[in-house]
């Protein structure tokens, strides 16, 4: 198989418009004929539905959730990127492209990452227009802040809530649809499996959560904005109910899966403190703003915060990096946290931690302005932890947080199947091995306002449907193993519960596929992780029946995928013989202990192809080529 | 149904207890007890019940989530309830039906601007404390315990909330009166109950939504009515159906 990411061939400045132009366009009046199922109602979800009902399409949009405004998307804390250069300060399209691809570890597709940062003023534009409340200066124009990975102001935010505010913006635009009657919203709906039909996506299979009903729904394009897998880790920043599954199942279908193992581990967040810990927060990138982050210089040292001088302090990065400091990326950030930890040097109870102390900053600039920037999340870390952090310095340890890696696509969003376009953090594109803070939530609406309501549109304009009716074979099929599915999950009734066997998975993958890998831990990974999941059809036990709400039922579906989508990750992780952003070869370092990339071999995209359950994945590599932006070795000194 | 749970510790967070207690109830071959959540941060607002009477629990301005164990006693009973109002109907344990809320939003509870049609984001000022009292509006995260905790079961404190943040920006003046007429006439129609300023919901909300916003909602409604009453639109029903199925009983005399 061959992978054609369909990119303009030209300037890359000029590539977006000239594909704009390209593209076909469909009438007016002709697009109340197609339908178009979004799933996963997040950023890009409830951009693109929005967008797409607006235009004028049958849109249906579905969320597992109660309501679409629970996307995990509103839990996003620091803000988002656009090359405005409102700050004067040296910012540009170019330069956001360049830090982008930088950060990125020369992973991702030069041609999308300049789309990206091309779009990404418009998405500042658009946001405002729907009242999102951005902070402002005196003089009423929008304010910015620095974020990790640049050296420029470029980062829009709202309090430490941004996240939340986009999402709302997008969501009552999406129910502003719904009252036109262009968009209708499924909430408690989870898609089970993708109905393909001659080679086209043409609609899904679903399980009402609350009746347990399977149903199916048809349409002419179908668009998963469904968001990361981190939850693979069971211990992660995402919500407990993201999950895999929508994805999954369409990689199963035959969607390619590019290179699941760039994970991303976010270096800021509250420590675990127990073993009932059900996820981990986040504390928001932008905190390292302000924060100086330290351990004590000495092994073993264990005295209170306050009474170590500073001379007794070793304020790590600021050591190593001078010229980014705190503000180095966030794979860099995460792997020195480990490295001060694993030397003995980690702070808190559990010594997996290190400081991250704000008391420069409220001496330099006063209690008032470091509470107007970061107020919430200074009330959210005592309200976990019962310290305050206008007094102590807060304790913080790396946790999985973001998924680089997702379905492939290609400039159009377009996966390997015809029709199933993959939008936001479930695609692969634009952050390569390492994303940059701030540059998710861009990423998610520039694909859902600005990206698909094009080239979704081009797909109908050129793309003859048939007609197709729920007596297809294809469609009977599909529900047939959705049910079996079902009911298999709810027959074993074993001895172990569904948690305790993502808790286990959890610890696998977060020990070898992890913040460093190693070929023997891999290889040690996917031995447990087939033996764990073999166990799992035998022996858990998923209580209740399917016919009505049944939380337990809900959480088995996906964490039998989870399992599937470990052995994956740690196969690509095994076949990346190279360290590059979030995935660290410790086979493949430099002698200071940086990722030290191998880019006459590696500089391609790896992208699997389903081959059964038991059979090796296939691999089609995609090459890279950078033209633009010369891979070096990534330097924040 | 009373259930015992030991050894918690005091890191815990309530949904964490509550975890454990599920985990223990399955690997006896009973049902576990249902209740939503998602973020288990504090601003999905997925979560939400009654803790011995009080929405979300003891502790101000904080959600069951982010509740820890640290605040109860060893030994303590607690009394967990779901939101009760008439426009949250049960679906089982904990659980209930707030599309009620998304009704209201749908209602009028955006800027219409479709996508590509927004000028330069600098090209509305928007002075600092305009947006800053805005975000304290928009920081609802559309729990419902204002609901629960009202003893009128009203949601003028969600869709004042709304109605403020969109009327203090410039962008959401151009709509601001039949906004609050539209959101208004479907939080009637809901079922819920009127706000006679008892203050309840202002007391529970996780995220401290001044009560200020029900006279902002009062106010921008008043006003709006008035200007709009040659507008056919004040005469407007509000949605007796909605996309899924679920259809509201909407009385034709209520004098919406």
């Amino acid at each position: 198989m061959q992978l054609d990411a369909r990119i303009p061939s030209g300037p890359i400045e000029a590539a977006w418009d000239k594909a704009r132009f390209n593209m076909k366009l469909v009438n007016p009046a002709n697009k109340r004929k197609h339908s178009i199922i979004v799933v996963g109602s997040g950023l890009a979800g409830a951009s693109a539905a929005a967008t797409l009902g607006e235009l004028g399409y049958r849109v249906s949009c579905f969320c597992f959730q109660d309501s679409p405004r629970r996307a995990h998307s509103i839990a996003a804390q620091g803000g988002i990127n656009a090359a405005k250069n409102y700050q004067n300060d040296g910012d540009s399209i170019y330069r956001l492209f360049y830090d982008t691809v930088k950060g990125g570890d020369f992973r991702s597709r030069e041609a999308n990452v300049y789309r990206l940062a091309q779009i990404s003023v418009n998405i500042i534009d658009q946001c405002v227009a729907q009242g999102v409340p951005f902070a402002r200066e005196y003089g009423g124009t929008l304010t910015n802040r620095s974020f990790g990975g640049a050296q420029v102001s470029r980062t829009f935010y709202a309090r430490g809530q941004t996240g939340q505010q986009l999402l709302l913006g997008a969501y009552q635009a999406l129910e502003r649809q719904v009252q036109a009657g262009t968009v209708t919203m499924y909430p408690r709906t989870e898609m089970l499996d993708l109905i393909v039909i001659d080679d086209h996506a043409r609609g899904i299979v679903t399980r009402n959560l609350v009746t347990g009903e399977i149903d199916t729904h048809l349409a002419d394009a179908v668009i998963l904005g469904t968001g990361g897998y981190g939850n693979v880790y069971y211990l992660s920043t995402n919500a407990k109910g993201s999950n895999v599954t929508a994805i999954w199942r369409a990689h199963k279908k035959g969607a390619l899966f590019a290179n699941p193992c760039f994970t991303q581990i976010h270096p800021t967040c509250i420590p675990v403190s127990g073993d009932y810990q059900s996820k981990l927060t986040l504390m928001s990138e932008s905190l390292r703003n302000d924060g100086r982050i330290w351990v004590p210089r000495k092994k073993g040292d264990k005295r209170a915060p306050d009474e170590i001088p500073e001379e007794d302090r070793d304020y790590y990065l600021e050591r190593r990096y001078p010229s980014f400091g705190n503000l180095v990326p966030r794979d860099v950030a995460s792997r020195n946290a480990k490295y001060v930890c694993d030397e003995g040097r980690g702070v808190g109870e559990t010594g997996l931690g290190v400081y991250l102390d704000f008391a420069d900053a409220i001496q330099r600039l006063g209690r008032k302005a470091i509470e107007d920037r970061y107020g919430n999340l200074f009330e959210m870390y005592q309200r976990i932890t019962d310290e305050d952090p206008y007094k102590v310095p807060m304790r913080i340890y790396p946790a999985i947080h973001y998924t680089m890696g997702g379905l492939w696509v290609d400039y159009y969003l377009m996966s390997t199947i015809p029709g199933l376009f993959v939008v936001g953090e479930a695609n692969f594109s634009d952050h390569g091995a390492n994303r940059l803070g701030a540059s998710a939530l861009m990423q998610g609406l520039s694909d859902g306002y600005f990206i698909v309501p094009y080239t979704v549109g081009d797909y109908l304009a050129t793309n003859k449907l048939e007609r197709v009716d729920e007596s297809h074979f294809e469609i009977r099929n599909a529900v047939a193993c959705v049910e079996q599915t079902v009911q298999k999950l709810l027959s074993i009734k074993g001895r172990r519960t569904v948690d305790s066997f993502h808790r286990e998975l959890g610890k696998i993958v977060w020990e070898y596929c992890g913040m460093s890998r190693t070929a023997q831990g891999l290889e040690n990974a996917i031995q447990q992780i087939r033996q764990l999941r073999d166990e799992y059809w035998q022996n858990v036990n998923v209580p209740g029946s399917g016919e009505d709400f049944n939380q337990s039922l809900e959480k088995a579906g996906r964490v039998a995928d989870f399992f599937e989508l470990a052995e994956l990750m740690c196969i690509d992780a095994l076949e990346r013989n190279e360290s590059c952003g979030g995935h660290f070869r410790e086979e493949y370092q430099t002698a200071e202990g940086e990722a030290q990339r191998d880019d006459d071999n590696y500089s391609y995209v790896a992208a699997w192809g389903y081959r059964g359950y038991g059979n090796p994945p296939d691999l089609v590599k995609e090459p890279l080529d950078f033209e633009y932006v010369h891979p070096a070795q990534r330097s924040y000194k | 149904m009373t259930y015992s749970v030991d050894n918690v510790n005091s890191d815990m967070s309530m949904l964490e207890c509550l975890d454990v207690l599920n985990e223990q109830l399955i690997e006896n071959g009973d049902d576990p007890v249902a209740f939503e959540h998602d973020c288990r941060e504090g601003i999905c607002g997925s979560c939400g019940f009654m803790i011995n009477g009080i929405a979300h629990g003891p502790l101000p301005a904080t959600t069951v989530c982010q509740l820890t164990m640290r605040h109860f006693r060893d030994g303590q009973e607690l009394v967990l309830e779901p939101w009760r109002a008439k426009a949250f109907p049960l679906i089982k344990d904990l659980v209930v039906d707030r599309r009620s809320f998304d009704r209201i939003i749908a209602a009028g509870g955006y800027i219409s601007v479709s996508t590509g049609s927004a000028p330069d984001g600098n090209a509305i000022l928007v002075p600092k404390e305009s947006a800053d009292r805005a975000m304290d509006a928009a920081a609802c995260i559309g729990c419902g315990a204002c609901v629960a905790a009202c003893p009128n079961a009203s949601a003028a404190l969600f869709t004042g909330a709304k109605i403020a943040h969109l009327g203090i920006l410039p962008q959401g003046k151009p709509e601001r009166d039949i906004r609050a007429i539209r959101m208004v006439t479907q939080m009637n129609a809901e079922g819920f109950g009127g706000c006679t300023n008892i203050g309840e919901c202002t007391g529970v909300c996780p995220k401290e939504i001044p009560l200020e916003v029900i006279a902002a909602m009062n106010r921008d409604y008043f006003r709006g009515s008035w200007r709009e009453r040659d507008n056919v639109v004040t005469t407007l029903r509000p949605f007796t159906e909605w996309s899924t199925g679920s259809k509201l009983k909407v009385d034709p005399h209520s004098g919406n």
